[in-house]
């Protein structure tokens, strides 16, 4: 099982005459993900890969059921298209396209609740669940994830794209499959946190733990300690935090957009203090989570 | 990007927000200027992107002008926090009756901005909203509804405010909310919020934080303040070194080899992408060693701007060695990334077998790319090796160097 996206979820791609998109076309269209069409206005009648390209989100919805779009089109777009997205009835929206600014994406993130909508992102890589689909670039052409990605009962949740695929090869090499792998995203807003994700791996049978990459910045590690605490999960996490090194360098902003030291709240130190506090593991180094991944499956 | 005091007056000024006479002064004779314009009392204040201004002496009272023009040469003349200061903000001084303080920031949790109102202003709002709750209301504001003033009103409310004094405070505060909506703020700030014995109100501080992503978007209102493009407003100005590193990421649009910070160490660093980036440089520092950058390449940059970043790195003094680390990669291709280093070393008069301490990028092409690497000689792993272990092996072959 997975969370968010298997092989049947049908995908659209805004944006998808780009570049990037091109390349996320061909790659998800390889690992077997289900993209039934792409919008770029004034580029309706053609085609990526055989995907065919529309000018509206609606042109594609009113003919067929689209559970998710990936949206990768310049952050000043970006808004509008999401916007599209969501008024056309898509429920999964991944948002690939940084440097947006905050105010917009808490727009986004608003109008999605309202509509009942979910956004991942902005800023990531997007997720993949293997051997099922991908939506977004994580793993890179298929031949790629597959060699880093096995399918498993380890549910991944990462602020950084590239290292969502470093953790997964490293599972993998351990014999620990992934049931799915989000990368949620570096900015300071993003559509879904870590705490807003547990309820969907917690209903999913086939994980059994989950393994997070964290950054300096921000409140989510304090709110998934928070969620672990109140609802009692029945997951074990296993954290690594990077960017220890920021600690001692406020106003500083390293990597992600979202990775910054302005209080005490943002400082590896105290996100590792509160996620132990709430029986969260934290990693020293990548390749020590599998055996703690391990050594906390053998406890449940 | 944080804003001076001034600049963000001049930013509540443009939307009808009442500030104190005055005007920023670059020179000690410009403050005795706009002190006697003034006439009567007069404050000073140092223009620096710092806290702590008043303990450190960077805030004096004047009441001649003449007294003023030597507060604001020494003033002119004292580093705040190692920050010299941009100029010296000279304002009316009138008696203040009560502080209030207004913030609009980000609730990172709920994901919206929330609006913080105080009848205890001028102290720290942490502290106020620990020992006396009751005085700091807090009302989170919609991104997509439009906002509506009676938010203000029921936030000034909240804490105890009526009469004459509410609705003088309500056109402020609910300003303060559509600045920070407009220009795509991540802090606006008023406090101290000064009533006057007269029972007017005033701005008599004030705190601008624009988000850097939206810079593009408010070119114009950037430039019509005075702030240059080339002002990053960070904890601390570029060094040559970073603006340097800045000019290679801008060179070429393919990919990242880009946010180049300079540290002190001997080990120059290519590393990347972003939390690659963090995880290899907490790595580096835990074996022991002592990176002379940090930077962050990704996104398939071009062979030149990989084997510029390596020739910045290695023109920097001291720099012994470099390792080049990144994660598993999704996007980019190891070869170019290799031929890019090797190119580095070569124009940089360095043999890359020496010079290159370990270089650990598995994923795409990444055969190709270590075929380059055993030509030259340069030590290379693949994925078997973690990120930590290749910190480690680099570190170790510079303290044999």
């Amino acid at each position: 099982m997975s969370i968010l996206i298997n092989k049947d979820t049908t995908v659209i791609i805004q944006g998808i005459t780009g570049r990037e998109a091109v390349n996320l076309t061909r790659e998800g269209l390889d690992y077997g993900t289900k993209i039934v069409g792409g919008v770029t206005p004034g580029r309706a009648g053609r085609d990526v890969y055989g995907v065919p390209v529309h000018d509206c989100v609606r042109d594609i919805t009113a003919k067929q059921q689209v559970d998710g779009s990936i949206v990768t089109v310049p952050p000043r777009f970006t808004r509008d298209a999401v916007f599209e997205a969501i008024e056309a009835g898509v429920k999964l929206i991944v948002i690939v396209t940084e440097r947006i600014p905050r105010g917009e994406v808490a727009q986004m993130v608003e109008l999605a609740r309202l509509r009942g909508a979910r956004i991942i992102g902005p800023n990531c890589l997007g997720i993949l669940s293997p051997d099922e689909a991908k939506m977004g670039g994580l793993g890179g052409p298929a031949v790629n994830v597959r060699r880093a990605f096995k399918k498993g009962p380890i549910g991944v949740m990462s602020r950084s794209g590239g290292m969502t695929t470093e953790i997964a090869n490293t599972l993998s090499a351990a014999g620990l499959g992934q049931s799915t792998a989000v990368s949620i995203g570096g900015d300071a807003i993003i559509g879904s946190t870590y705490a807003e994700l547990m309820p969907l791996f917690e209903a999913d049978r086939e994980t059994r733990a989950i393994v997070i990459y964290s950054e300096p910045g921000g409140r989510m590690e304090a709110e998934l300690a928070d969620w672990v605490r109140e609802n009692k999960s029945r997951l074990p996490i296993v954290a690594f935090m990077a960017g220890r090194f920021m600690d001692e360098m406020p106003g500083m902003r390293f990597g992600h957009a979202g990775t910054i030291v302005e209080g005490k709240a943002d400082t590896t130190a105290d996100k590792i203090e509160r996620m132990k506090a709430a029986g969260i593991a934290v990693a020293e180094r990548i390749e020590d989570i599998p055996a703690l991944v391990k050594e906390r499956l053998r406890g449940h | 990007m944080r804003f001076y005091e001034y600049e963000a007056k001049a930013l509540f000024a443009r939307h009808g927000t009442p500030l104190p006479k005055g005007q920023v002064a670059r020179t000690a004779a410009e403050a005795q200027k706009i002190a006697a314009g003034i006439g009567g009392p007069v404050v000073l204040k140092s223009q620096v992107l710092t806290g702590g201004r008043m303990k450190a002496g960077g805030v004096k009272f004047a009441d001649a002008p003449a007294d003023a023009e030597a507060a604001a040469k020494a003033i002119l003349a004292l580093e705040i926090k190692g920050q010299k200061p941009r100029g010296v903000l000279v304002e009316q001084r009138a008696p203040v009756a009560q502080e209030y303080f207004a913030a609009v920031t980000w609730d990172g949790r709920r994901k919206l901005p929330v609006l913080i109102f105080s009848d205890m202003g001028g102290i720290d709002i942490e502290e106020v909203a620990e020992k006396h709750p009751a005085h700091v209301a807090r009302a989170h504001l919609s991104t997509i509804l439009p906002w509506s003033a009676y938010r203000a009103k029921e936030a000034i409310v909240a804490v105890g405010v009526t009469g004459d004094d509410l609705n003088r405070l309500i056109p402020i505060v609910s300003t303060l909310v559509e600045v920070f909506l407009r220009y795509d703020l991540t802090l606006a700030e008023i406090n101290p919020l000064g009533k006057l014995a007269d029972g007017r109100f005033l701005v008599l501080d004030g705190h601008v934080d624009l988000e850097g992503d939206a810079r593009d978007k408010h070119a114009k209102l950037l430039e019509e303040l005075g702030i240059g493009k080339e002002e990053t407003r960070e904890a601390r100005p570029p060094t040559a070194f970073e603006i340097k590193g800045a000019q290679v990421d801008a060179s070429d649009h393919r990919g990242v080899a880009g946010n180049v910070r300079e540290f002190d160490g001997d080990l120059g660093l290519v590393i990347g992408a972003g939390g690659g980036s963090l995880t290899l440089f907490d790595a580096i520092r835990k074996h022991g060693g002592r990176p002379a950058n940090y930077c962050e390449i990704g996104g398939n940059p071009s062979v030149r701007k990989a084997c510029d970043l390596t020739k910045l790195i290695l023109s920097k003094p001291g720099v012994k060695k470099i390792a080049v680390m990144m994660n598993v990669v999704s996007n980019t291709r190891v070869d170019i990334v290799a031929r890019g280093v090797i190119k580095g070393c070569v124009e940089s008069g360095r043999d890359p077998a020496e010079t290159i301490a370990i270089f650990r990028i598995p994923g795409a092409w990444e055969d190709d790319g270590f075929t380059i690497l055993r030509k030259y000689g340069v030590e290379y792993c693949d994925r078997t090796v973690s990120m930590d272990e290749a910190a480690g092996r680099a570190v170790a072959k510079m303290a044999r160097a």
